[in-house]
Formats: structure tokens, C-alpha cells, sequence
């Protein structure tokens, strides 16, 4: 399955919703390219919902650290996604949310 | 693809589509040979992992260089190649990904997700470029694979 992206607003927040797998090529450039956007437009506060993300790689994880400098929110890991950032000791780097009202207030 | 009782080979471009392939394969094979779950996905990744450095690292997408991917399964191990035909890789360049200063780099998690995954990971120059090897002890009642278990 391939990387899809949507984005909606909630109190003032963007929560992207990403599903699929965020790898090297199509993935990692979607996601690139939506928070890009994203940015053009004005939009700072970024939630990156990554519950329907069912495959990550070391490139999807880069793209999750570029990212970062622009949200460090993350919602709804999946379980290998928050497996691979515990090993990589990423987890703890980003702010993970298990739910959407927690990740919108915490830009509060 | 050349193929005997126990060892199969694949000869593949340097493409992003060796590397889905490559993946696709590893999942395939682990699965036939009975690995749990969890064990699957980690050999996919490995695979994934290594089949990025050979396509991006190693070959630098060069139309005339292949990528030759390797499963073999002997009594007690699934044993994986990947060979490029690139310059090699200085293992002491690279840095520890889990290294303070290391953390926010967007590249170089490809081999320590490797070795986080797989019980071997040994990487070696060859006449012709770099050689890849993978292992993954197999585990438990289903050592046998899928067959053994009928």
C-alpha cells in the first residue's frame, strides 16, 4: 500500500493523517512534500497522525526527523513505528500522543 | 533468478524497484520457512535496509551495475547476500546513529537497523564491489519451515 496523506484542522492545529508506508521514494516524498506545503501556507502547528501507518524505514524515519524542526508532534504510533523509534532512541525526542485532543492542547 | 534445493538468486537492476522487490521477496521466503510475526518483518527490513545501501549507496542508481540478492537456508540459519558492484563503504566512517550529536540526522540508521534486526550482519569488500551478509538463526518448533511442520 502506498503513502496517502489528508490534512484537516482542528482548533487551530493541522493534523495530517498519513497512512500506508512512508519509504524511501513515493512515501518519503509525499510526506516531504505535504509539510512543505503546509508550511507555504502558513500553517506551524503540524500533528503528524501516523495511525494508519503500517511500514516505516530508515528513510521514512529521516523524513520524521526533517520533520521534525517543524513538528515534533506525533500521533497514534502503530506498533512497529513505535518500536522502531524506541530503538533508534527517537521516541523520546518527539512529543507522542496517543490521543488527537492531547497533541492539539499541547500547542496551547 | 538461478535456483538450487536450498539457495535461491535473484540478479537485479539498480532500481528503486529492487529495493520493494528485494523486500517483497524476504517476506515471501521468511514466511515459507515458518519465522514468526515479528521475525518476518525484521528480516524484510534488514532486507529493505540492505538492498537501499546496494541501489543508492553502493551501485548509485548505475544502469549497468546489478544487484545480486541471495537466500539460502541451511540447517539452522536463513542466510542472506546482497552484493553491489560499487566502491565500497568505510565501516569506520560511519557514525552511531544513537549518538547524541547523531540523533536528528535524517540518514545512516540503514545498518544499525540491520544489526538490530538480524543475529549477524558482516560487510565486506569483494573483488567487484561489497558483499552484504545477513543471518537469522531460525528458532522454535518451527525450525523446519513450513514443510517440516506438515
Amino acid at each position: 500500500m502506498s503513502m496517502k496523506v489528508g490534512s484537516r484542522q482542528v482548533d487551530g492545529v493541522t493534523i495530517v493523517d498519513c497512512s500506508g508506508r512512508i519509504t524511501l521514494g513515493e512515501g518519503s516524498v509525499i510526506l516531504r512534500d505535504t509539510v512543505r506545503d503546509l508550511l507555504s501556507k502558513g500553517n506551524k502547528k503540524i500533528v503528524l497522525n501516523l495511525q494508519d501507518v503500517n511500514y516505516i524505514d530508515s528513510s521514512g524515519i529521516g523524513e520524521l526527523v526533517s520533520a521534525f524542526t517543524t513538528s515534533k508532534n506525533l500521533l497514534n504510533l502503530t506498533k512497529k513505528v513505535h518500536d522502531l523509534l524506541q530503538i533508534t532512541k527517537l521516541y523520546t525526542v518527539f512529543d507522542v500522543k496517543d490521543d488527537e485532543a492531547s497533541a492539539v492542547k499541547s500547542f496551547k | 533468478m538461478a535456483m538450487t534445493e536450498q539457495r535461491v538468486s535473484y540478479t537485479l537492476d539498480s532500481s528503486l524497484e529492487t529495493i520493494d522487490n528485494a523486500e517483497e521477496k524476504a517476506t515471501r521466503i521468511a514466511t515459507e520457512l515458518g519465522f514468526p510475526d515479528d521475525e518476518i518483518m525484521q528480516i524484510s527490513m534488514a532486507v529493505r535496509e540492505g538492498a537501499v545501501n546496494a541501489v543508492l549507496h553502493g551501485n548509485a542508481y548505475a544502469p549497468d551495475k546489478k544487484v545480486v540478492l541471495a537466500f539460502e537456508r541451511t540447517g539452522s540459519d536463513l542466510i542472506i547476500t546482497i552484493q553491489d558492484q560499487g566502491t565500497g563503504m568505510d565501516l569506520s566512517k560511519i557514525p552511531n546513529p544513537l549518538a547524541p550529536e547523531n540523533l536528528l540526522k535524517t540518514s545512516g540508521r540503514g545498518i544499525f537497523l540491520m544489526r538490530s534486526f538480524m543475529d549477524v550482519v558482516e560487510i565486506r569488500p569483494t573483488n567487484t564491489g561489497t558483499e552484504l551478509k545477513l543471518i537469522k538463526h531460525v528458532h522454535g518448533p518451527t525450525a523446519g519451515g513450513k514443510e517440516a511442520s506438515k
